[in-house]
This record gives structure tokens, C-alpha cells and sequence, in this order.
């Protein structure tokens, strides 16, 4: 029945949209941690998703001389990158961790940034909860057939 | 006379499992909302009923001057309905998903679904009134 699929793929988009909420949390807690080395400052981080095959999911291969269609199984994270964006470095030379300049390296975390990033994923999270639901009250219904 | 089980409910049965799989591919479009350069897909709802019914997809007719020629066939995404959708905004990182849309598409895909259930479950009741005499 391919409305079990529904589920996962729902779940899916949810448990990526959780991953992405957990790098902005993440991010946003570290936005002040200052450090005097570049090199140890904390940077932005975020996740990649990617499209995945229902075949990849089920494990078997692909047949694509029947009739049955890949509709996707919704989405994976690939991986989670560092932001390539350049430091802040703030002249504060009472700072205690201000290197020899006097510069101190903060983290290159755009908060504004990561308070769009959260609201979008936790929008998506649950429209990924609608879909969910709705593809329970379909089976549901379909286990009261005859009744 | 026999009694055929199958042509009874074979429109909604397969109308059933349509919209089943419509479901499917509307949640691939939601959950991939996020996912650079994914292109939205839809189901050919029409066309496929029609491919499940047995009755062939509408194909083009094309003259054949000579024996040899390949007879016209209907082409693998005229078999498996799947097709992407025209964006009218697409995203700046090939994303065509438009939120809004597919929750609609999503939402009326179940209401139709409710739908074609109602009839299916209304064909099994009347078979098991025919079965019980009452």
C-alpha cells in the first residue's frame, strides 16, 4: 500500500527540518563565542539536503521497465558544511582574548539570517505534520472499509 | 451468469490507488520544499485511470508509409504519468516547489480520495446486502 510511504516520506522532510533547526540553535548559542585564534572561532554551520529515490529508501533496484514510477522518498541530509563567510574580527583591546592587535575574532553567524532560517524550517515542519496526518485519517478510513 | 467481483468496483479500486499515490509524490514535493534544484512532480491523474482501466493513453496518430515503420507507442512518461510542474516563480537555486500550491494539490487530493472511498465502501455494501439477502 503506497500510503505507508506517505509516512516516510513526511518524516523525512521532518527529521531534516529538525537537523536544520538544530544548526540554527546551534549557530545562534555560538554567535558570541569569541576566540583570539581564527582558527578556533566557531563558524556558521548548515545542513545539505538532497532529494532521495524511493528505490534508494527500499533498497532494491530500480526496474524501470515496469510500469511502477520512482515518486521519490523524500528528502536526506547529506551532510552538514561550514560557512565559507569571512570572520568578524571587532577591535577590542581590553577584550581578554584579543590577540596582539587588539582584534577579536567573532564567530561569522548572521543571526538575522538564522531567525529566517528557523522560521522557514519550522514552517515546513509542519506542513510536513499536515501531510502526515492527513495520510493517517486516509488509512484510517480505508481499514473501516465495509464496516 | 457470472457475477463479476472486479468490474463491479474496478473504477474506484483503481481510482483508490491513484490517489494513494498522488499522495505519495504531493508529500515528495512538501518534504522537499527545501532541497536546491528539486523540481516539483505531479501525477496525470486522467491518464493513468485510463492506463489502469486497460484502456491505452491518447497517442498521436502517426502516418505509417511503409511496413517497416515502428507502430506508434505511448512514451515512458505517458505510461507512468509522472510529469513535473510548470513553475510561476521558480527559486533561485532551481527549487520549483511552491508551498502553497502543493498543500492545496495535497488537500484536495485527500478530499477526492475520501471521496472515491465513499463510493468503494458504498459498492462493497451493497454487495454484502446482495450476499445476505436482507
Amino acid at each position: 500500500m503506497s500510503l505507508l510511504n506517505v509516512f516516510d516520506i513526511a518524516g523525512s522532510g521532518m527529521s531534516a527540518q529538525t537537523v536544520r533547526m538544530n544548526t540554527v540553535s546551534s549557530n545562534i548559542a555560538n554567535a558570541e563565542s569569541v576566540s583570539s585564534n581564527t582558527d578556533q572561532t566557531y563558524r556558521a554551520r548548515e545542513p545539505i539536503f538532497k532529494a532521495q529515490l524511493q528505490a534508494a529508501m527500499s533498497g532494491q533496484p530500480f526496474d524501470f521497465s515496469a510500469k511502477q514510477l520512482d515518486m521519490g522518498g523524500g528528502v536526506q541530509v547529506q551532510g552538514i558544511v561550514e560557512s565559507d563567510a569571512p570572520l568578524q574580527m571587532r577591535y577590542e583591546p581590553h577584550h581578554p582574548m584579543a590577540d596582539d592587535n587588539g582584534y577579536v575574532s567573532y564567530p561569522n553567524v548572521n543571526v538575522v539570517e538564522e531567525m529566517a532560517n528557523m522560521i522557514s524550517a519550522s514552517r515546513a515542519f509542519q506542513t510536513n505534520v499536515d501531510v502526515m496526518s492527513s495520510a493517517k485519517t486516509m488509512m484510517q478510513q480505508v481499514l473501516s472499509l465495509g464496516r | 451468469m457470472a457475477i463479476s467481483i472486479d468490474k463491479h468496483i474496478g473504477l474506484y479500486q483503481h481510482a483508490l490507488e491513484l490517489r494513494s499515490q498522488r499522495a505519495n509524490v504531493l508529500a515528495n514535493n512538501i518534504a522537499n520544499a527545501d532541497t536546491p534544484g528539486y523540481k516539483a512532480r505531479d501525477i496525470d491523474f486522467q491518464q493513468m485511470l485510463k492506463v489502469r482501466m486497460g484502456e491505452t493513453a491518447d497517442i498521436v496518430p502517426v502516418e505509417s508509409t511503409s511496413a517497416n515503420h515502428f507502430i506508434a507507442i505511448p512514451q515512458a512518461d505517458t505510461i507512468t504519468g509522472l510529469k513535473y510542474r510548470n513553475p510561476t516563480q521558480p527559486a533561485i537555486d532551481g527549487n520549483t516547489v511552491d508551498a502553497q500550491a502543493e498543500k492545496t494539490e495535497f488537500a484536495r487530493n485527500t478530499m477526492e480520495y475520501q471521496a472515491a472511498f465513499e463510493f468503494l465502501n458504498g459498492k462493497v455494501k451493497s454487495l454484502m446486502s446482495a450476499i445476505r439477502g436482507d
